[in-house]
């Protein structure tokens, strides 16, 4: 028998140090693992645990400054298979190509998808939703949300905007308020097993979504709606491309009315107007054509101003003291500036006539007149100061920039033509806002929509504030011009909008659209009541007439019959009464 | 005298391996077998009996119980063909011989029987333990019960050979031998992994757990491990054993102990273990002769192999190979024959000397 001799002893001692070595290297290990690197394998280890599913915030509503709704939700479902937890797949894709109308293909692919949750489809009518529940299949999630609704369809179409998929706006005030409608989505996360099986003991924890805040904005549907009729029915009379309504106050902003017709569908913005050929386009080709249809004219387009810009002009001349209401001009029909000859909408001319008579005439000569006496320098500088080289800063998105010559490339030929609002082109809201703070008392105002943000329960959450600049023109250039307009409605070339016993301020134009050859015009008509103290002011223009396009034929009696509509709702004074009274 | 201090340590690791493993592999059991005690039963019954074992064991004079080393050693040859022939196949390995009801993994009673042959082998050596020729004879006397474990269970024959290891250098004296036995065992590892394109695969797996298909396991303990955090989500809530960590009552038992008792628990249990080879190796140094030492240093070598190569490998400190964590890991057999092997290693420590450490 062999004797346990010291060297063994020593060497079984040395096999155990090694030993407590490398288990103490391991419990360094370990305490890398669960203490160092614990918080990023628990992430990992809870995402594959929980499984999360959305619970949809209800979106605010948009409501009109009444209290009428114009764009509410609607309850309906989402959808989902979780891949682990079905049982029956067959007769799952048998159900999804019964309710969902999906291809045997479709349903077989997204059934079989290994994936922790698989959505199928959103925005499915409650009812079919309900129905799909009762089918009680395992692995089918039915969660209920919200669809945005609008109960008016069509009304406002390119203003209020729509949502996308998941509830976000995708154009108008959707998307400008997006932050204040949207709220806050909630989840439900379920812990499971590795075969998708909830964990009961540990049950499901739920974070519940915020609702969106309400908006509450300066239109008004019935005013809207009258507005909309209004533009159809003269798109239609005339052959019109598109005709735009706007009516705004002058005063502070607030926009009653905006309408772009034709309008499209809000509960079905993607589908292109009846009878539109998308046979044989590029899918690129159908989106441009939908974002055509969207487009706020009013807004997200410039185009020529013509004659109504002539206000402008009349503002500066008369602040920059270069012309006074007297003074007497003479229209041969024409004006040569430098080599050019530049006509008046009337060949045979106005001849002698003051300039008070001017303006009510419309004549271009005149205008010129008044433009060449300013020079470019001081015309520029008005068009500045009045704020045309800005935008309007209203609350929609995707408003369109001045299209303006550079000031060293004005000569006088350009000037004389900006005169009379050509060869620059600017957006229907601009013109809208820079001839408001004409004739409001020298006010530049922000243009908008939005006023008051609340919750449901009509809490006041925030009121809207917009900026004004004070002193674009001087009180007397806005009286004056007051009078002018008026004049211009109730004995000039704006007679058509004239109404017994309103006293009305406005102004037509006729643009010819580039190419000029195309022979294709742009009639307008701006104008605003009561002429003293302007409490509403709008405009319509007209794309593309057939047959007449003079704005003060066409144009001005749109806003005469919606002025004889709109005043008395908006309990606007009659100029009689008022004498009386 | 028998060592109490390594009695208690052994019915701590027991009983600490039952609770812990009733934990784990309570949802395998109700999802496969609709009894969430079912692995736990067959293991209680596995201990009751390894106990039993073990306190006979401990009750008899070891140097009689090494004289039927070479038969013993017979028998686990016959077992380990047996298994080759009639074997059963679980999780596409061959390695249990079933009796009626019970199952019995021969390479469980290989380990034992090895422990036994060498220590009487080097008692019975005639040559200089020092020679070369004694440390070739003792491998080739092991050599053919690792061919034929190795066959289907590589890892087990790892482990023998790596008590083979441990009781030559114990009993031969001198050091420098062994560098140029380590260089050598090296470079032989390095031919034998490239040799098989799956076994690189396993490299790559191990260095990068995340990006491969393969890593599944790996990852899912480290997931485990690392959502124990300090304190653990407490014994029995483990998420990861609801079926995430494949076979959890398994090799990777260990990861499901760090989720559950965390870093406090995965530290004692692994102190349970340094305790236990600290017993040992107390016992192989106070061993009254060499038989005795070779025994208790084979046991140590056995536990302490395991236990590490199982931690470094749930740990991903070394690329996967299945090992299976001393009284913790499922396994009838294996805890039977642990608690055999440590019912040998308390009948060594009554006859140490009188003296302490």
């Amino acid at each position: 028998m062999k004797r346990n001799k010291t060297y063994n002893k020593k060497k079984t001692v040395i096999v155990f140090a090694v030993c407590m070595v490398m288990l103490a290297g391991l419990a360094g290990r370990i305490f890398y693992l669960m203490v160092i690197r614990s918080e990023y394998y628990t992430q990992k280890a809870d995402d594959l645990h929980e499984r999360e599913r959305k619970i949809k915030a209800a979106r605010g509503k948009i409501i009109d400054r009444s209290g009428v709704v114009l764009a509410d939700n609607r309850s309906v479902c989402t959808i989902s298979v979780i891949h682990s937890q079905i049982k029956e797949p067959k007769k799952v894709i048998d159900m999804l190509v019964k309710e969902l109308e999906l291809s045997p293909q479709e349903a077989r692919e997204r059934v079989e998808k290994v994936s922790s949750i698989e959505r199928i489809k959103t925005n499915v009518p409650k009812e079919t939703g309900d129905r799909i529940r009762e089918y009680d299949l395992d692995g089918v999630k039915v969660d209920e949300d919200f669809k945005r609704y609008y109960p008016f369809d069509d009304l406002a179409s390119r203003v209020l905007g729509f949502t996308g998929g998941d509830n976000q706006g995708i154009i108008g005030l959707e998307v400008q308020y997006d932050s204040i409608l949207e709220g806050i989505n909630g989840r439900i996360l379920t812990t499971t097993d590795a075969r998708g099986v909830e964990v009961g003991e540990i049950g499901e924890s739920r974070v519940e979504p915020v609702a969106g805040y309400n908006l509450h904005i300066s239109m008004d549907y019935n005013i809207q709606r009258y507005v909309q009729q209004e533009a159809q029915k003269v798109m239609e009379e005339k052959q019109a491309d598109q005709v735009s309504i706007l009516l705004m106050n002058p005063q502070n902003g607030e926009i009653y009315a905006m309408a772009n017709v034709p309008e499209f569908s809000l509960n079905d913005p993607f589908t292109l107007p009846e009878g539109t050929e998308t046979e044989g386009r590029t899918a690129k080709e159908i989106q441009d054509m939908r974002n055509q249809m969207w487009r706020n004219l009013c807004i997200n387009d410039t185009y020529e101003p013509g004659s109504t810009f002539k206000i402008i002009t009349a503002a500066a001349g008369l602040e920059a003291e270069v012309v006074s209401v007297d003074d007497t001009f003479s229209c041969p029909g024409y004006r040569v500036v430098e080599d050019r000859r530049i006509h008046c909408h009337k060949r045979t001319g106005h001849g002698a006539e003051t300039f008070v008579e001017g303006a009510k005439n419309s004549c271009n000569p005149v205008f010129i007149d008044v433009g060449l006496r300013l020079g470019v320098d001081r015309f520029y500088r008005y068009f500045q100061d009045f704020g045309l080289m800005r935008e309007t800063g209203i609350d929609l998105p995707g408003e369109a920039s001045t299209i303006m010559h550079q000031k060293e490339n004005i000569g006088q030929v350009e000037l004389a033509t900006m005169s009379f609002g050509q060869s620059f082109q600017i957006t229907p809201i601009q013109l809208a806002v820079t001839v408001s703070s004409i004739i409001n008392g020298g006010v530049r105002i922000t243009p908008h929509f939005g006023v008051e943000v609340r919750d449901d329960e009509g809490q006041l959450i925030d009121t809207l504030e917009y900026e004004s600049k004070e002193g674009i023109v001087s009180e007397e250039t806005s009286r004056t011009m007051n009078t002018i307009l008026e004049k211009v409605v109730s004995e000039g070339s704006g007679k058509n909008a004239y109404i017994e016993g309103y006293d009305i301020g406005g102004k037509t134009a006729t643009s010819q659209t580039l190419p000029r050859s195309a022979n294709r015009y742009i009639s307008s008509f701006l104008g605003f009541a009561p002429a003293k103290d302007p409490q509403v002011l709008g405009i319509c223009i007209i794309y593309d007439p057939q047959g007449v396009y003079y704005g003060g034929t066409i144009a001005a009696p749109v806003m005469q019959r919606v002025f004889e509509n709109v005043l008395p709702y908006l309990k606007i004074d009659l100029k009689i009464e008022k004498q009386n009274g | 005298m028998t060592d109490r201090t390594l009695a208690l340590l052994v019915v701590l690791l027991a009983a600490a391996g039952l609770a812990l493993l009733y934990s784990t592999s309570m949802y395998n059991g109700r999802v496969r077998f609709q009894d969430p005690a079912y692995y736990f039963k067959k293991q209680l019954f596995a201990t009751a009996l390894g106990f039993l074992v073990c306190y006979m064991v401990s009750h008899m004079d070891y140097h009689v119980m090494i004289r039927f080393a070479p038969p013993l050693y017979g028998i686990s040859l016959l077992l380990s063909v047996a298994v080759l022939l009639f074997g059963d196949a679980y999780n596409g390995s061959r390695r249990w011989l079933s009796l009626g009801s019970l199952s019995f993994q021969p390479s469980e009673f290989a380990k034992v029987a090895v422990i036994l042959l060498l220590a009487w082998h080097i008692n019975r050596c005639q040559s200089g333990m020092d020679s070369l020729i004694f440390m070739i004879k003792t491998m080739a006397l092991v050599l053919p019960v690792v061919g034929l474990v190795g066959t289907n269970n590589l890892s087990t024959a790892v482990i023998i050979l790596g008590i083979a290891v441990i009781l030559i250098f114990v009993a031969s004296p001198g050091y420098r031998k062994f560098i140029g036995m380590g260089a050598a065992g090296i470079g032989f590892l390095a031919i034998f992994l490239s040799m098989e394109s799956y076994r690189l695969e396993r490299l790559a797996v191990w260095r990068n757990p995340e990006e491969h298909e393969k890593g599944f396991q790996t990852i899912q303990g480290l997931y485990a491990i690392g959502s124990g955090g300090i304190f653990g989500r407490g014994l029995g809530s483990s998420l990861q054993k609801l079926g995430f960590v494949p076979e959890a009552q398994n090799d990777m038992i260990f990861s499901i102990v760090c989720e559950e008792t965390g870093l406090v628990g995965a530290l004692l249990l692994m102190t349970l273990f340094a305790l236990l080879i600290w017993r040992l190796m107390v016992t192989a140094v106070h061993a009254p002769d060499l038989q005795g030492a070779m025994i208790a240093a084979g046991i140590m070598g056995h536990m302490a192999i395991q236990v590490i190569l199982n931690i470094a490998v749930v740990t991903n400190t070394i690329p996967n190979t299945g090992i299976t964590l001393p009284f913790i890991s499922y396994g009838g057999t294996s805890v039977l024959f642990l608690l055999g092997e440590m019912g040998l290693a308390l009948a060594v420590s009554r006859w140490e000397k009188q003296e302490f450490l």
